[in-house]
């Protein structure tokens, strides 16, 4: 028991958690941006936006996230030497921020697009019924509704990005929490099982309230019909 | 799909051209966005035709790519099997009318599923490289399906667990009548519509695996990805040689997607009931890595 309280002082355990949140919040918010965006386009009348939503969205769903955050790190950063900061880590940070941003949009994209799935043909007819043109429903009429019909899978797209920013391993940003856990069991590998469970079970403690929260939140905001 | 022709109505003459307008500028934007690209990779010099020569040469297939590629089908392949296994015993775990078993695979399952699937490769190849149970040169394999299965298993168990609460209640009934017991009419009965219902989303679950395999990068298992990173140091063309990764991994898993969005139009009328749960639980878990 001692030992394994001393893991926590050689260790910075709450530290690489902060770094798997700071990935995970940057991220989902660029991604429900970009993702709300494709979502417009997939759902617009113009054939080349469309398009453009669904090339993307099939590129992006049906590559490795691996390798998205890999070619962040070994061809943006290395080859190409993309800086998003002067400081290196801050700009690898920045640029798996970016892959898992560029990843997780497709899902969103396809969340929302479930979401405008949920909302009944009659409210598309009566925006236009009252002269709403493509931009004005959407913004007015359809994606409110589609928002709170697709806030289940838009939580289960923020469960999978934050186990998922552990992935950001690949991208050599060396301080989250999957990089800590290899570092703690490489030197104490006495507490093998130990260090597992508590990483473990610190995403378990991370992911079941917003679970239990989108869960809450999908029932409450549902629009009765 | 269905809302994509009610969301607007028939263009008239005015917002024919207010379309074409967009649809010219919607493209303009993304050649900008191409030509952005390609002028970036050619300022580093990544078109040279030496970047992309070796591809041309049967080597790089022999060595470099085709290994790799087996690498990663076969650490997919065994995961798919051993999670379908593990999905299925668990799956009807929680369908249990044992309330011990039912907790036991609920708890296990839940579990699993929060658990970063990375996180799990790393500890099991730590562990196993470590304790002397497995040849260490094994270690990154094993790790990897293991990982794998335990996460994509739970994942399969819920879909077992919600194809079945999707059956019309008849169905057990049905069994009950005719005097099966309630593990009877579960496994003769319910399982396999189940399965039939849940094809399609087992299908996507497939393509999560297979883009997971590729974490396997990261505990140093050989397969594309580590192969086309060598390969790219090697021949100092790290960026092409990923983009032919990419390509591969996308054309496997876009012919997955293809198959598993067929199939539930296929399946559509079987399942025209329990539409709605099966098409929740597809949503609920692609967007896993």
């Amino acid at each position: 028991m001692e030992n394994y309280l001393s893991l926590f002082e050689t260790y910075d355990v709450p530290a690489a958690f902060w770094v798997n949140i700071q990935l995970s919040f940057w991220a989902a918010l660029w991604a429900l941006v970009l993702g709300t965006v494709l979502a417009l386009f997939r759902i617009s009348p113009i054939r080349s936006l469309q398009w453009f939503g669904a090339a993307y969205v099939n590129i992006f769903r049906n590559t490795p996230l691996t390798i998205i955050l890999a070619f962040g790190f070994l061809g943006l950063f290395s080859v190409m030497q993309v800086s998003l900061a002067g400081d290196l880590n801050v700009s690898l940070f920045r640029i798996a921020i970016l892959g898992l941003s560029l990843y997780h949009a497709a899902f969103v994209c396809e969340a929302i697009r479930s979401g405008v799935n949920t909302v009944p043909l009659g409210q598309a007819e009566a925006a236009r019924a009252i002269g709403l043109g493509f931009l004005p429903a959407a913004r007015l009429i359809i994606l409110p509704q589609a928002f709170r019909g697709a806030i289940a899978p838009l939580g289960n797209v923020l469960i999978a990005l934050i186990k998922n920013s552990t992935v950001a391993a690949a991208g050599s940003v060396a301080t989250e929490s999957s990089s800590l856990m290899k570092t703690m069991i490489e030197f104490r590998s006495d507490l093998v099982i130990p260090i597992f469970l508590t990483f473990a079970l610190g995403f378990v403690i991370l992911i079941i309230p917003i679970g239990l929260l989108t869960t809450w939140a999908s029932r409450k905001l549902a629009v009765a019909r | 799909m269905s809302a994509q022709q009610v969301l607007f109505d028939a263009p008239g003459p005015r917002t024919r051209r207010t379309i074409l307008i967009f649809n010219i500028l919607g493209v303009l934007i993304a050649l900008a966005l191409l030509a952005w690209i390609v002028s970036a990779l050619a300022d580093r010099g990544q078109l040279a035709a030496s970047m992309w020569t070796p591809f041309l040469q049967a080597r790089t297939w022999e060595f470099f790519i085709l290994p790799g590629l087996l690498n990663t089908l076969k650490a997919a392949g065994i995961a798919i099997v051993t999670s379908v296994a593990f999905g299925l015993l668990f799956g009807v775990g929680r369908l249990s009318h044992l309330a011990p078993i039912r907790w036991v695979a609920g708890t296990v399952v839940e579990f699993l599923r929060a658990v970063p699937v990375l996180l799990m490769m790393i500890f099991f190849w730590l562990a196993l490289g470590r304790s002397g149970a497995v040849e260490p040169q094994n270690a990154p394999l094993i790790a990897v399906i293991l990982a794998l299965t335990l996460y994509n298993g739970s994942v399969i168990a819920e879909l077992v667990r919600s194809g079945v609460h999707g059956l019309p209640k008849g169905q057990r009934e049905a069994g009950m009548a005719i005097g099966l017991t309630r593990n009877q009419s579960l496994r003769n009965i319910e399982v396999p519509q189940a399965l039939i219902a849940m094809l399609p989303a087992l299908i996507s679950q497939f393509v999560v695996i297979l883009k997971d395999s590729a974490l396997g990068y990261i505990i140093t298992y050989p397969e594309l990805l580590q192969y086309t990173r060598r390969l790219g140091v090697g021949e100092g063309n790290v960026i092409p040689s990923l983009l032919v990764a990419a390509a591969i991994f996308i054309l496997i898993n876009f012919a997955l997607s293809t198959l598993a969005t067929r199939m539930s139009s296929l399946l559509s009328f079987r399942t025209r009931t329990r539409k709605r749960a099966a098409e929740d639980v597809v949503v609920m878990d692609a967007a896993s890595t």
